[in-house]
């Protein structure tokens, strides 16, 4: 969409971030499990079901109730070298993990917070089956700081420390069950949160940019994807305050915003034209009605796909909602993407039709449209949505579509949105009321000793601006690339690697930032190559065995072939060296192939010969010994 | 006026909370130097000394008493109001079950103002946390006493037999107790003795995670003992808890036959050498064998609440001093049940004080300390020298079932010959004569 900037601060944008990083530390937060993910077959599986307790009921995250009541079951999957029986909610938590509570320590000290004097456990709950105990254990670390970006001060709210949630593998319709992985579960994450005092996407992502320095700087967090997750609490004063969930990386985070305020813009717009169509919550009423005799002879292959299911076509009016269901919110989202977000969450349907789209695209004849148009006694002001499945996923869902359409009449409801890839939300669930937390009485309070604190704070990390001097100095790195380290993820590997290879600091600078984002731009994943195969890749480079020109080759190759060696990809690449014997008998066949050339170049043939040589070579032999073997040749022949 | 009795606060945090005139649930705000901390006073716990406040977004922090720290009361605390969910209509048709606790906390709630963990236990509360109760039985709750189960005592086995047998004798279709897990096994050997002859099933049922937490077990190991307690065919006093980590199956097991066997696990109680009862798996009740007592509302439940609180548990070790034994023979026990190595021995420096034991009347009997498995005084000289002291097999009983055995027979009579006899017969199906290979134990075979 192209239109004209937004002035943000006329709107009154406000961005509050909570940036959530996994600490890179030896065990998980209550146990001493190995705070790693896996990918085979799991070791155990269990089922279990999660029960509002009593004081939620009516103030349940209502979604989470509905699932209980439809019967939800949950199938947890986990691997001996993951989890114990803690994270299977099997055993009682273990004490606190005091090195992650240090580096969380550090990280506040950094921003300035003033760490509790007794840090307390808490339960917040969380029924969806994400954390197998129903709630999540978090506690608040420190409070009430503030860092400086772009030369305004950001109010730092609070530092905690809690443990990552079980990672959702699978969902099964037919017998209502969702899976869990939990091997992630338990994993030490910092959550870092700002005042809402954001208030333009540029600077929402320039904050999410220095927070997440800084917690690099603290030398113990985890990187690469999913490490990392951005929650965004965006508002405008008249629209509502929106929950943005799990935004994975750092340079999404403006358009983010950007469409979020789209969105809200949007929305008011059809609050406004509906209240000037007279519509109001009680125009729109959950009359569903049955209108599978329409499509009896259908060519449309979704609805014939449900009809051969024996599935019921239900069909309701949204009266006055022509031309508004599909008004265009965020790229390639419309408000009939709202209403259809709805309906898959509370009916599970695959998706909904309304008279806003082009229907014959999905095979819906004219005559078809006119016919329901007519049974639903919709008028051309009307919009009429319908869906195929069984009776109770398709009530369920068009009731969903006619309470989010009363909604629109009230501007823009409080929920929960989750990002996606290109930037744009979608419906994850309705907002929960006031967070439900309760002391964690398995796991006593833990003192912050002044003595502890002090300590952290005399030993504190070196901060970016002197790194940068230090990096310069140190490896004699230009700034730029100085910098450009220091905002990579790789800055620890950087230093060992120069450390140790015996490659030049700047080719493995240069590599680890501008080559690996060229590297992801042509979507490779980067962040599968692990830290111990960097470095690797760079002391066989350094020992002569392996040309620097085909790093990017076998970096490559280790992203898409995982679990393999770095030796496996050389070998695979076919990028073994050749030995000087070798070179000279290639070097030979060239030069007798050339002959006339040769003979009439005389010694100034090597020029020219160099070029045909290297070609056929590149990447197993090194320039300086072709040209070497090339002269020697040459001054013989 | 403060009201800070029983806040768990002590020396300066007293002092200042004091001197503002705050009390539990009051808002407070904490200032110390140029750092304002404001939220709810948390009662507390434990040895610390910080004052504990649940700020806005819900957490708690601790903030230390200093010198330096000022308290101020800024809001006066509102007592949580808790509306009870409408009761469900009760189904005329379905099975009369009373649900009796005794101080375990199978149904309760949390108050989210200050944390604290109430239990619930009226027919209210209980279809308000377990609606599904109200398809499966029409049930009443019926409060025995209120005691953490490691404080139970003898007195209180018989006091909940005969609570028990007064419901019984109302002509209900079954009984559930809720009782905590540590000495639920007890109980349910205790109560297998006293309540003889039984028309209807008495169920006992627990839970590993309390029930404030939406993982509880609670609710299902209930629902799985309600449904047992209405409609199992058998007449047997059972335990009812998880099958296996996951909430899928609830194992019904003989009381006199089941153990506590694991200390956090779901489905730490196990048949001892022998079968569950029943299982029960999306309200379907299965029996794996006709092995019990059937149900027959007609017949005349015969009470025998009486135990002896003079029996005493020695475990045997490697040089155990045999002035133990004769401390509990001076001490004026009536009953020892030795928990033996193996197939059943102590060591032969015991054999003495074992004499002098049963010379004066007290009954001696063998269980044996690997749990599973029969004990045989027959295969060496030991064991045959201890029957020779007197000493009495109790067979395939784990020592747990043998102890209540015990202080049930003494407290049957005075005599101890006819108190053996009464050890020695079965009463309650905590002897069986043959020991199948499948009942050995899914914790040895090293499965999850």
């Amino acid at each position: 969409m192209s239109k004209a900037p937004l002035d943000y601060s006329k709107i009154g944008l406000k961005v509050g971030l909570e940036i959530h990083q996994q600490l890179n530390v030896n065990s998980k937060l209550f146990c001493s499990c190995s705070p790693e993910l896996f990918k085979d077959e799991p070791d155990i599986t269990f089922l279990r079901r999660l029960r509002p307790t009593q004081s939620e009921l009516g103030q349940v995250d209502p979604a989470a109730y509905f699932e209980f009541q439809k019967g939800g079951k949950v199938l947890y999957e986990a691997n001996h070298k993951s989890s114990c029986l803690v994270e299977m909610d099997e055993e009682p938590p273990h004490p606190i993990n005091m090195d992650a509570v240090e580096v969380v320590l550090t990280a506040s000290l950094m921003m300035n917070m003033q760490p509790v004097d007794e840090v307390h456990v808490m339960r917040k709950t969380v029924i969806d089956g994400s954390n197998t105990t129903g709630f999540q254990r978090t506690t608040i670390i420190a409070l009430d700081g503030w860092i400086v970006v772009g030369g305004k001060t950001i109010p730092m709210q609070a530092a905690s420390l809690e443990e990552d949630a079980a990672r959702k593998t699978a969902t099964h319709d037919v017998d209502k069950t969702t899976c869990y992985r939990i091997d992630r579960l338990g994993i030490p994450l910092i959550e870092v949160a700002t005042a809402p005092v954001i208030y333009s996407p540029k600077e929402a992502q320039e904050v999410a940019f220095a927070i997440g320095r800084i917690l690099r700087d603290t030398g113990r967090v985890m990187r690469g994807l999913g490490t990392i997750r951005q929650d965004l609490n965006v508002s405008l004063p008249n629209g509502a305050l929106i929950e943005i969930k799990g935004v994975q990386t750092l340079d999404l985070i403006s358009t983010v915003v950007e469409y979020e305020v789209q969105r809200q813009l949007g929305l008011i717009g059809i609050k406004e034209e509906l209240a000037k169509r007279n519509i109001t919550p009680d125009s729109l009423k959950p009359e569903l009605v049955d209108v599978t005799c329409i499509f009896e002879a259908t060519k449309s292959k979704i609805l014939r796909k449900a009809l051969d299911k024996n599935h019921p076509v239900l069909a309701v009016k949204l009266s006055g909602f022509a031309g508004l269901t599909g008004r265009e919110l965020m790229p390639n989202f419309r408000f009939g993407t709202e209403l259809s977000d709805r309906a898959k969450f509370w009916g599970r349907v695959g998706g909904i039709f309304h008279t806003d789209e082009v229907l014959t695209t999905y095979g819906i004849t004219p005559q078809e449209t006119e016919l329901l148009q007519k049974t639903m006694q919709a008028s051309k002001d009307d919009a009429v949505v319908f869906v195929a499945d069984t009776i109770q996923n398709s009530q369920d869902a068009l009731k969903a579509v006619v309470n989010r359409a009363q909604e629109a009449c009230f501007g823009i409801p409080q929920e929960t949105r989750t990002a996606k890839d290109d930037a744009t939300t979608r419906y994850m669930r309705p907002r929960p009321g006031a967070a439900r937390m309760y002391p964690e009485t398995d796991i006593p309070p833990q003192p912050i000793i002044p003595e502890l604190v002090q300590n952290i704070q005399a030993h504190l990390p070196e901060p970016s601006d002197k790194k940068v001097q230090r990096l310069i100095k140190q490896y004699t790195l230009n700034e730029k690339l100085a910098k450009q380290i220091i905002d990579s993820e790789y800055l620890p590997i950087f230093e060992e690697t120069a450390q140790t290879s015996g490659v030049s600091a700047a080719t493995i600078a240069a590599f680890l930032t501008e080559t690996i984002k060229a590297l992801q731009r042509d979507g490779i994943h980067t962040t599968q190559v692990t830290d111990p195969q960097i470095n690797n890749i760079f002391k066989i480079i350094g020992s002569g065995e392996l040309a620097k020109e085909a790093l990017p080759d076998v970096f490559s190759w280790l992203a898409k072939n995982e679990d393999k060696t770095v030796q496996d990809a050389i070998d695979a690449l076919g990028l073994k060296m050749f030995t000087e014997t070798e070179l000279t008998t290639i070097i030979d066949r060239i030069v007798v192939a050339n002959k006339a050339q040769v003979e009439k170049l005389g010694k100034n043939a090597s020029g020219m010969l160099m070029g045909v040589v290297m070609k056929e070579v590149r990447g197993k032999a090194s320039p300086d010994l072709v040209s070497k073997l090339l002269k020697k040749l040459l001054a013989g022949s | 006026m403060s009201e800070l009795e029983g806040s768990g606060y002590r020396g300066k945090a007293l002092e200042l909370l004091k001197q503002a005139g705050c009390s539990v649930g009051d808002i407070l705000r904490l200032t110390r130097k140029d750092k304002t901390y404001e939220g709810i006073l948390i009662p507390r716990s434990g040895d610390g000394t910080a004052i504990i406040i649940k700020m806005q977004s819900g957490y708690n922090i601790g903030i230390e008493a200093t010198d330096d720290l000022s308290v101020e009361k800024t809001g006066k605390g509102t007592k949580p109001t808790f509306a009870s969910p409408p009761l469900p209509k009760q189904n005329p048709l379905l099975p009369h079950v009373v649900i009796m606790s005794t101080g375990g906390t199978i149904a309760s709630r949390v108050d989210y103002r200050t944390g604290a963990v109430r239990s619930a236990m009226s027919a209210n509360d209980l279809y308000g946390v377990v609606p599904e109760l109200a398809d499966i039985s029409q049930v009443d709750t019926e409060i025995a006493f209120s005691i953490y189960s490691e404080n139970l005592r003898q007195q209180d086995w018989s006091e909940l037999a005969n609570k028990v047998a007064q419901c019984i004798q109302k002509g209900i279709d079954g009984v559930v107790i809720a009782h905590g897990t540590d000495t639920m096994a007890y109980t349910s050997a205790a109560l297998s003795f006293a309540l003889q002859n039984l028309p209807v099933p008495v169920i006992l049922v627990g839970a590993q995670r309390s029930s404030d937490r939406p993982s509880s077990d609670a609710a299902t190991n209930l629902i799985g003992a309600v449904k047992a307690a209405g409609e199992a065919p058998f007449a047997e006093v059972g335990l009812a808890m998880h099958d296996t980590i996951s909430d899928a199956a609830i194992a019904v097991y003989r009381g006199t036959k089941v153990r506590k066997c694991h200390t956090s696990r779901r489905d730490t109680f196990q048949s001892i050498n022998d079968f569950p009862l029943a299982k029960v798996q999306n309200l379907q009740l299965t029996l794996p064998s006709n092995n019990y007592r059937k149900r027959d509302p007609k017949r005349q439940l015969v009470l025998k609440p009486n135990f002896s609180e003079k029996v005493a548990l020695i475990k045997f070790y490697p040089g155990l001093d045999p002035a133990v034994i004769d401390f509990y023979v001076e001490r004026g026990m009536r009953g020892i049940l030795l928990e033996g190595s193996g197939l059943g021995h102590v060591s032969k420096f015991c054999f003495e004080s074992i004499k002098r034991a049963t010379a004066k009347g007290i009954v001696v009997a063998m269980a044996s300390q690997c749990i599973w498995g029969r004990v045989n005084m027959n295969v060496y000289d030991t064991g045959r020298d201890l029957l020779g002291l007197g000493v009495v097999s109790l067979e395939d009983m784990f020592p747990e079932t043998g102890l209540v055995k015990l202080m049930w027979a003494l407290g049957q009579t005075e005599d101890p010959q006819q108190a053996t006899d009464l050890l020695k017969t079965n009463i309650a199906g905590e002897y069986s004569t043959r020991t199948l290979p499948k009942e050995e134990k899914l914790y040895y075979r090293g499965e999850p």
